[in-house]
C-alpha cells in the first residue's frame, strides 16, 4: 500500500510540477520581455524613424504605422468574406456543401504562413512589378478569412431556436431573421472571433517577408513596400549591433502588449457570455 | 387570405423572389470565394513547382544536394530538419503539457484550474517572431554555456550528442518548438480530460485506487483520442512554424546526426531564400518545398480534426 | 462594434492622405555589403531633394540580381557583378555602376585573445574546408608567435544568403587554394563544408558576436562598428596587410585596367600594401527607365553619389572610387535611356 501511496505522491507531483514549468514559462517570457522592453521604450520609438545600421538612435514610428495600414487591409478584406461565409455555413447551407467549405477553410487555416506568403508574391507582387502593403494586406486577409469563418459560424449556431422560431412566427422572412435578430444576438461572440484573428495576423511575420518588404522611410503609398513590426523585430534581432537589439526588445514589447490584451479582452467578453435580449 | 394576396400580388412577388434570394446568394458567393481561394492557392504551388518537379521527379525528396551552384536541389535536410525538430519538440512537450494538462483537469481547484489554463492559452498568442527573439538572447546562450555540454558529458558516446556546440541547431529549435506548443497540447487534452465522465473517476476510487491510479487506469485510457488529437495539433503547427525556428537553426542545409549541430527546415530555406532564388530551377525548388509542406501539414490537420471529432462523437475510447 | 468601424474610418483618410502628400517612391534592394553607406547616402540624399525617396532594402546580392530580373524594383545593388547569362535575358540590359569599394574581412570572436591575429591565405581556406579546426593548430600559431591561442574548435560563420560578399570570398578563396576551386568554387551561394548560416552582413556578425571562438567574413565596416577583431591576411607579396580603406584603394590600383562594362574582380591583387579580399561593389541599374521623372530622380543620385556621396566613403571604412574609374563611370550615365 504505501508503495501505491509513493507512486501516487510522485506522479502527483510530477504533475504538478509540469504545470508549473509550462506556466512560468509564460511568465518568464513576459517578464523578460516586459523588462529589457520596457527599459528600451521611449518617445523616439514612437515618433522617429529608422537609421542607417550603425547609427545610434531613431525609432520604429514606420513600422508601427505600416503595421497598422496591412493589418487594417487585411480586416477590411478579411472579416466581412468570413463573416458572410460564416453566416452561409450556420443559415443555408447544404449538408454536403457546407462540409465541403468548412473542411477547405480549416485546411486553409492550416497552411503554414510562410506558404500563404509563397501565393502572395506569385499572385499579387509578381504582375504588379512591386513589393507592397497591399500584396502584404491580402496575404494577412488569406490567414484571417477561415479564422473569423469558422467563429462566426460557432456563434450563430449557439443563437437558441427559439429566437429563431418566434422571429419567423413574426412574418419575418430568412435574411431579416439573420439580420435583425440572430446576428446582434450572437455578436459579442463573432466580434471576439474577429478581434482574436485580428491579434493573431498582426504579429505573423512570414506573409510580410516576400511581400511588404519593408522600408526606411515612411510607406508613400498601399502599392510601395512598408515597414511592419513584426519584420523589424526579425531583421534588428538577427543584427550585430546592440542598438537595433533594444529596439527590437522596444517593438517586442509593443507587438506583444497589443497582441495580448486584444487576448484578454476578447476572452473577458466571451466569458460573460453570449448577449440575449431581456 | 386569397384576396389580400390577389390583391397585393407585387408584394408577394416582392418577398418570396427579394430578401432571402439575394441573402442566400451573397452569402453563398463568399462560401465559394474560400474554395476559390484555396484551390486557386493550390494551383499556383503546382504550376509553380513544375521546372523542379520535371527536372528532379521524385527524387527530389530523397537528395540531399543542395548547390546553388550547380543548380542541383534536393529536399532531404529539409524534410529531416523539419520532423527532427518537430518530433523533439513532441518529445519534450507532449509528457510535460499532458502533466500538466492531468494537474489542471485532475487536481487543481476549479477557479486556480481556469486562470492558469487561461495564461497557458494566452502563450499561444505570443508571435513567433517574439518567441525568436527570445531565443537569441536567452535560450542560445543558456543551451551553449550549460545546457547541450551538460548532455555531451553524460552523453557524449552517443552519435546524437556528440560533436560540436554552438548553441544554434536541432536542439534549440526543438526547445523553442516545444514552448510554443505547450498551449495546444495543454488546452486541448484538460478538455479531453474534463469530457471523461465523473463515474470514471468515482468507480475507480470506490475500489480502493489511489488518484494517480484513478486518473491513469481509468481517466486517461478514454481521454486517449482527445490527447492524441491535440498531439497532431500540435505537431502541425511545429512543421509549419517560420519565424522562431529560422532565428535559432542554424541555416546549414545538410543533415546531421548530432542534435547539435545547425540545420535548416523547409519553413526556414524558404524564408531566407526565397527573395533572392535566382533561375527558375532554384526558385520552383523552393516553391517544390512549400508543397511539400503543405502536403504534410494537411495530412496531419486532417488526421487531427478526425482523432478530435471521433472523440466528441463517440464520448471515448474503449476501456 | 460602432467604435471600431469609426476608428478603421478615421485612419483611413490619414493614410490615404499621408500616401497622397509623400513623394513617390524609388525602390532598391541588393547587397548588404555596401547597406550602411547607401542608407546614408539615399538618407542624405532625401534630405536635399525631398522630393526623391529611396527605399533601399539590404536582401543580399542575390537578391538584388533576382528582383532586378524580376521588375519588382527600380535598381539593384551586387558585389557580384551579373553574369552574362542572367544578363542575356533580361529585355532592357542593367548597366554596372561601381559606387565604393571595400574590404571583405575575417571578424573573429576569440575570448581573452585581444591580438590582432596573421592569418595565411593557406590558414584561411583551411578552415573554410574544415582541414584546419582548432584555435591552436600549428599553422596558426607559426604566423602569430606570442599570441595565447586557445586549444578550441573553430566556429565557422558564413553566408546563408546569396551574396556579394561570398561571391567575393570564394572567388578569393579559389584563387588561392585549388582544392577550394575543385571542391566548392565561386558563387553568390555555394555548398559550404561546414559551419552556421547567417543572413546578411549583419547577420553573420550577430553570430560571431554572440557565439565565442566564431570566425566569420564580413565587410570592414561591420566589424568596426560593433568593435570586434578582424585579422591582418597575407597578400599575393607574402606581407601581412591590415583591411582599411588604403589598402583596398592599393588593390584597386594594383589589379588589371578597369573593363569597360566595370565588371571586374580585385581579388588576391599584387603589390606589397594591397589588401588582398578587397571588391568593388555595383548599384545595377536598367538602361532605359521609362518614367521621366524616375530617371531624372536616379540620374541625379548617380551623379551626387560619384562626387558628394563618396565623401561619405572613407568615415565609414570603405575606399572611394579612384579618379580614373570617376570619369569613366560619369560618362556612363549618359547611356541611360
Amino acid at each position: 500500500m504505501t508503495m501505491r501511496k509513493a507512486v501516487n505522491n510522485l506522479m502527483l507531483a510530477l504533475c504538478g510540477l509540469c504545470a508549473f514549468l509550462t506556466v512560468s514559462s509564460l511568465f518568464l517570457i513576459l517578464g523578460y520581455l516586459i523588462y529589457n522592453g520596457g527599459k528600451s521604450v521611449n518617445l523616439d520609438f514612437f515618433t522617429k524613424l529608422p537609421l542607417a545600421p550603425g547609427e545610434a538612435g531613431g525609432g520604429m514610428a514606420n513600422a508601427i504605422l505600416g503595421s497598422a495600414e496591412v493589418v487594417l487591409l487585411a480586416s477590411i478584406v478579411g472579416l466581412p468574406v468570413g463573416f458572410f461565409a460564416g453566416v452561409y455555413l450556420a443559415e443555408f447551407g447544404s449538408k454536403t456543401f457546407s462540409f465541403v467549405v468548412r473542411y477547405t477553410a480549416d485546411l486553409l487555416n492550416g497552411i503554414p504562413s510562410i506558404v500563404i506568403g509563397i501565393f502572395a508574391w506569385t499572385v499579387i507582387v509578381v504582375p504588379m512589378h512591386h513589393f507592397s502593403a497591399l500584396a502584404g494586406g491580402l496575404a494577412l486577409s488569406l490567414m484571417l478569412i477561415p479564422i473569423t469563418t469558422r467563429s462566426t459560424e460557432q456563434f450563430l449556431l449557439e443563437v437558441p431556436r427559439s429566437m429563431r422560431e418566434g422571429a419567423l412566427a413574426l412574418g419575418a422572412n430568412k435574411w431579416r431573421t439573420i439580420a435583425t435578430v440572430i446576428v446582434p444576438a450572437a455578436r459579442k461572440g463573432i466580434m471576439t472571433g474577429m478581434i482574436l484573428g485580428i491579434a493573431r495576423i498582426s504579429g505573423e511575420t512570414a506573409p510580410l517577408l516576400f511581400t511588404s518588404l519593408n522600408n526606411q522611410f515612411w510607406s508613400t503609398g498601399l502599392s510601395e513596400p512598408t515597414a511592419t513590426l513584426p519584420v523589424m523585430i526579425f531583421t534588428h534581432a538577427v543584427a550585430p549591433y546592440d542598438d537595433w537589439h533594444r529596439q527590437a526588445w522596444a517593438a517586442g514589447l509593443v507587438l506583444l502588449a497589443l497582441v495580448l490584451l486584444a487576448n484578454i479582452a476578447a476572452r473577458m467578453v466571451i466569458s460573460r457570455g453570449v448577449s440575449l435580449p431581456k | 387570405m386569397a384576396t389580400s394576396s390577389a390583391a397585393h400580388p407585387a408584394k408577394l412577388a416582392k418577398r418570396r423572389f427579394g430578401g432571402d434570394e439575394v441573402a442566400y446568394c451573397f452569402t453563398l458567393l463568399f462560401a465559394v470565394s474560400i474554395l476559390v481561394i484555396t484551390v486557386f492557392l493550390v494551383w499556383e504551388l503546382w504550376v509553380h513547382s513544375s521546372p523542379a518537379r520535371g527536372k528532379f521527379g521524385l527524387g527530389f525528396l530523397t537528395s540531399s544536394l543542395w548547390n546553388p551552384v550547380t543548380d542541383q536541389f534536393g529536399a532531404l535536410p529539409f524534410i529531416y530538419g523539419t520532423v527532427i525538430t518537430s518530433a523533439l519538440a513532441l518529445l519534450i512537450a507532449v509528457p510535460l503539457g499532458v502533466g500538466a494538462a492531468i494537474y489542471l483537469s485532475e487536481l487543481a481547484p476549479p477557479r486556480l484550474s481556469n486562470t492558469l489554463t487561461f495564461l497557458v492559452e494566452l502563450l499561444a498568442a505570443v508571435p513567433s517572431v517574439i518567441f525568436g527573439l527570445l531565443a537569441i538572447f536567452t535560450l542560445i546562450p543558456l543551451m551553449r554555456e550549460y545546457f547541450e555540454p551538460a548532455l555531451q558529458s553524460v552523453f557524449g558516446s552517443l552519435p546524437l550528442f556528440s560533436g560540436h556546440i554552438y548553441g544554434v541547431g536541432y536542439l534549440t529549435a526543438g526547445v523553442i518548438l516545444a514552448i510554443m506548443t505547450f498551449p495546444f497540447i495543454i488546452s486541448v487534452s484538460r478538455e479531453a480530460l474534463m469530457a471523461v465522465p465523473r463515474e470514471q473517476r468515482e468507480a475507480a476510487l470506490a475500489l480502493g485506487a489511489t488518484k494517480w491510479e484513478s486518473t491513469y487506469d481509468a481517466v486517461l485510457p478514454f481521454a486517449r483520442l482527445g490527447i492524441l488529437g491535440s498531439v497532431f495539433l500540435a505537431l502541425a503547427r511545429a512543421l509549419g512554424e517560420t519565424m522562431a525556428v529560422t532565428m535559432v537553426i542554424g541555416n546549414d542545409p545538410k543533415i546531421h546526426a548530432s542534435l547539435f549541430a545547425p540545420g535548416y527546415t523547409i519553413a526556414a530555406v524558404i524564408a531566407n531564400e526565397f527573395t533572392e532564388a535566382s533561375g527558375d530551377t532554384y526558385l520552383s525548388s523552393l516553391v517544390e518545398l512549400g508543397l511539400v509542406l503543405f502536403a504534410l501539414t494537411m495530412i496531419i490537420n486532417g488526421l487531427a480534426q478526425l482523432l478530435i471529432v471521433l472523440t466528441t462523437k463517440k464520448g471515448s475510447a474503449k476501456a | 462594434m460602432k467604435t471600431f468601424v469609426v476608428t478603421g474610418l478615421a485612419i483611413l483618410p490619414a493614410l490615404l492622405a499621408s500616401s497622397a502628400m509623400a513623394a513617390d517612391t524609388i525602390n532598391a534592394a541588393g547587397a548588404t555589403f555596401p547597406a550602411p553607406i547607401y542608407q546614408k547616402w539615399f538618407g542624405e540624399y532625401k534630405a536635399a531633394h525631398p522630393e526623391v525617396q529611396i527605399n533601399y532594402q539590404p536582401i543580399g546580392s542575390g537578391g538584388g540580381i533576382r528582383q532586378l530580373i524580376a521588375g519588382t524594383v527600380d535598381f539593384g545593388a551586387s558585389d557580384m557583378p551579373m553574369k552574362d547569362g542572367q544578363m542575356g535575358d533580361m529585355k532592357v540590359k542593367p548597366l554596372h555602376f561601381p559606387t565604393v569599394m571595400g574590404a571583405v574581412v575575417l571578424s573573429y570572436n576569440i575570448p581573452n585573445v585581444t591580438a590582432i591575429l596573421k592569418l595565411t591565405p593557406d590558414v584561411i581556406a583551411g578552415i573554410y574546408l574544415g582541414n584546419v579546426k582548432s584555435w591552436d593548430d600549428a599553422k596558426i600559431k607559426a604566423a602569430n608567435p606570442g599570441v595565447n591561442l586557445p586549444s578550441k574548435a573553430i566556429e565557422v560563420v558564413h553566408r546563408s544568403d546569396g551574396s556579394g560578399t561570398s561571391f567575393c570570398f570564394t572567388d578569393y578563396l579559389s584563387k588561392i587554394s585549388p582544392e577550394w576551386k575543385s571542391k566548392v568554387g565561386v558563387n553568390d551561394s555555394v555548398q559550404w563544408p561546414l559551419g552556421l548560416g547567417g543572413k546578411g552582413s549583419d547577420g553573420v556578425e550577430g553570430l560571431i558576436k554572440q557565439t565565442p571562438y566564431s570566425i566569420g567574413y564580413v565587410e570592414l565596416i561591420y566589424a568596426v562598428q560593433n568593435k570586434m577583431s578582424f585579422a591582418d591576411v597575407q597578400n599575393a607579396s607574402g606581407s601581412f596587410v591590415t583591411p582599411s580603406f588604403k589598402s583596398v584603394s592599393e588593390a584597386a590600383a594594383n589589379s588589371k585596367e578597369m573593363p569597360d562594362d566595370f565588371r571586374v574582380s580585385i581579388t588576391n591583387a599584387p603589390g606589397k600594401a594591397s589588401y588582398p579580399i578587397s571588391t568593388f561593389t555595383w548599384l545595377l541599374v536598367p538602361s532605359h527607365i521609362a518614367d521621366p521623372a524616375r530617371k531624372k530622380a536616379i540620374t541625379g543620385f548617380l551623379g551626387w553619389m560619384l562626387t558628394t556621396g563618396q565623401k561619405d566613403a572613407e568615415g565609414l571604412s570603405y575606399a572611394q572610387l579612384p579618379k580614373a574609374v570617376v570619369t569613366k563611370v560619369q560618362k556612363q550615365i549618359a547611356q541611360i535611356q
